[in-house]
């Protein structure tokens, strides 16, 4: 028996409306159709009248879980694909973000932004919108690479009193399996070091921690030992813990799959070089994808995106700089 | 169906004011006076330099704004917008909570975080507006729906926009879902002519803004918002279909902003003709002049009252201007609520 990504986050919702009544779901086609993505299947069945079809209406269904979050409930919110949140940007950003530092009343609501490139998706299917949203003081963004994660930060953000962003990455929903859901979980805002290494750090987050793993195993045959962090939560920050792996391996490199200008990227190799300038071997080097429109075709897409080997090719020039 | 059958025909009210109870219509009156007053006091701040920002007042339509919230009660939802000063007094926000917003005291609902009009009280049913339009009809949806969801049954919510705000997307948004949902929400247009500058005949192109409610398929009122008796009559039908379960309901009353945008704007691009017109006239002289004629009031008690209105306003002023702003060392400077989530401030003075 295993378990996927996607299944863990369709868990994950059905654990929330079990155990809490004050969790609903609101989202496009989420209702007996299960969501685009199924990430909501059955669950109307099962919670009759708490899993709803909303109007195809961004704004409108951030708005309203704002309203009810202001009441007691505990939303959860699909957006179809994360691209569409730029519909709702106004309510998650001016609202949402705002309400408890205006108010002193906290706004728990919870976005779902199934996110990030697949095959043939285009520039509106495949966006990574997690830098947009940290910017804005007043949201956590959560970024999950694994089934584990996917299962247990989706419980905890919809535990906690503020909203989150939750980016999930479509590209893992299927492919992505463990062996059962966790019984325990790392608390939300910490890294965790995926693979220990003396050599250099890479920090990365969500599917590109795929692509790095796989690119420190093509190193290890030339005698590298690369450390590859997982940040898990890219708002708020784990800086400390790439502080100390950087003081291990004296040299960065962070990769995300968000375009290039400014960034999280941006904002880990900035805390680095400010905080830790003097722990670093050789000058940090950051990886993102092409500063263009996500393209369609197979082959541009795979060009565009950050992937294992360029991951290691990088890697390669900043181990012998 | 398109229409709930109560509720076929929209409902027009002209200057009846019949059925306008003398209790309500004093209390209403009352409160006209009181946001009157208020605001005067504000003009009179702003000009003096005592406010810093923007003062956004609502002369004109305190009459629409008072009966937007009378038919409230405790456990419902207002979700009030710029000109609203009226509205938010009759749901129970106070002459000094204003002036403290307006003042930065730190002991007002904002302390200081957010001012003028952005103020509110969320975990009372009274909503913080934020600047954006439009964005507040959703949001009192969902608190309906929340309240729905828990099996709470005749609450109600009202909230009120402006003729340029129906042209934005969460106008639409807000209130199609709001029809979908079939939820008790009032959602009250003052047309008072113009979006700050731009008049109407910039802002829509449909005969009447009323047409929009059989668009969503819900119900509409059509008002006088010039005229009280006109407004709490009309309101009253609306906020009682909606807590009946009638759905939302749209009222859309036509009056004339007789101030600019806000302070800073002498509203040179208004019209000469509208302001002597029946849709520029001044509700609370339409007001005083009904309550006489019904009998309800003397000239010495309207005169009485405006003394009182004016006297609470003098007396929350001295008190809130005595207050302290936010102090900048002490605030915590945090923008959620979750202790461990809490994002380092980072370059930034910190020590």
């Amino acid at each position: 028996m295993s378990v996927t990504y996607l299944e863990a986050i369709r868990a994950a919702q059905e654990k929330a409306l079990s155990d809490d009544p004050r969790v609903f779901i609101y989202g496009q086609d989420v209702g007996v159709f299960g969501g685009a993505f199924k990430a909501t299947k059955n669950l109307a069945a099962e919670f009759p009248g708490r899993v709803m079809d909303s109007p195809l209406s961004e704004d409108a269904i951030v708005g309203m879980a704002i309203g009810a979050a202001i009441e007691g409930a505990r939303p959860i919110v699909e957006m179809q694909f994360a691209d569409f949140s730029t519909v709702g940007f106004n309510q998650i950003v001016n609202q949402a973000a705002t309400l408890y530092y205006r108010t002193d009343v906290p706004c728990p609501i919870v976005v779902r932004l199934p996110s990030g490139g697949t095959l043939g998706a285009g520039p509106f299917h495949s966006q990574s919108m997690e830098a947009i949203y940290s910017h804005y003081p007043g949201l956590v963004v959560m970024t999950p690479a694994t089934v584990e994660d996917a299962y247990s930060m989706l419980l905890e953000a919809v535990a906690i009193d503020d909203p989150v962003i939750f980016c999930e990455h479509k590209l893992l929903y299927y492919h992505l399996k463990a062996d059962k859901l966790p019984d325990t979980a790392q608390p939300a805002g910490k890294a965790r070091i995926a693979r220990a290494g003396r050599d250099a750090t890479v920090v990365t987050y969500s599917a590109m921690l795929h692509e790095s793993l796989q690119a420190a195993e093509e190193l290890v045959e030339e005698g590298w030992q690369i450390e590859v962090i997982d940040l898990r939560t890219v708002k708020p920050l784990d800086t400390d813990t790439v502080l100390a792996s950087v003081a291990r391996t004296g040299r960065l490199l962070v990769v995300g799959e968000a375009w290039p200008w400014g960034g999280v990227t941006a904002e880990v190799i900035s805390r680095i070089a400010t905080e830790g300038f003097g722990l670093l071997d050789a000058a940090p080097m950051r990886l993102n994808a092409k500063d263009t429109p996500v393209p369609y075709h197979p082959d541009l897409w795979a060009a565009h995106r950050p992937t294992a080997s360029a991951v290691a090719a990088r890697l390669r020039k900043l181990l012998t700089q | 169906m398109l229409r709930d059958p109560m509720v076929t025909a929209v409902q027009e009210k002209t200057g009846a004011g019949k059925s306008v109870d003398a209790d309500l219509a004093r209390r209403a009156f009352r409160t006209m006076l009181l946001a009157r007053a208020t605001e005067e006091k504000l003009a009179a701040l702003y000009r003096a330099g005592m406010i810093k920002g923007g003062v956004f007042l609502g002369k004109g339509q305190e009459a629409l704004s008072t009966a937007s919230a009378i038919f409230l009660r405790k456990g419902d939802i207002f979700g009030p917008l710029i000109r609203d000063q009226a509205g938010r007094l009759a749901f129970g926000d106070t002459v000094l909570d204003t002036l403290r917003t307006y003042l930065g005291s730190a002991k007002g609902p904002m302390r200081g975080r957010d001012g003028n009009i952005h103020r509110g009280r969320p975990k009372e049913g009274y909503y913080a507006m934020i600047s954006h339009l439009g964005a507040l009809i959703p949001v009192v949806a969902g608190g309906l729906y929340a309240r729905r969801l828990r099996g709470e049954t005749g609450v109600v919510g009202v909230t009120s926009i402006g003729d340029g705000a129906t042209s934005t997307g969460a106008f639409h948004e807000g209130v199609n879902l709001a029809a979908v949902e079939r939820l008790p929400l009032v959602v009250v247009v003052a047309n008072n002519q113009y979006a700050y500058s731009t008049p109407n005949n910039r802002q829509f192109a449909c005969a009447d803004l009323l047409d929009k409610a059989a668009g969503y398929g819900i119900a509409g009122f059509k008002c006088d918002g010039t005229d009280p008796a006109a407004c709490l009559e009309t309101l009253h039908l609306a906020v009682q279909a909606a807590r009946e379960g009638h759905g939302p309901q749209l009222v859309v009353a036509t009056l004339l902003r007789l101030v600019g945008h806000g302070e800073h704007d002498d509203a040179g691009y208004v019209d000469p003709g509208l302001r002597k017109a029946n849709v520029g006239r001044d509700c609370l002289d339409v007001g005083a002049a009904q309550l006489i004629e019904a009998g309800t009031a003397t000239a010495a008690d309207i005169a009485a009252w405006t003394k009182e209105a004016q006297a609470e306003v003098e007396a929350a002023l001295n008190k809130a201007q005595r207050e302290k702003g936010p102090d900048p060392d002490t605030e915590d400077w945090q923008a959620i609520s979750t202790e461990h989530l809490v994002e380092g401030q980072y370059d930034t003075e910190d020590e």
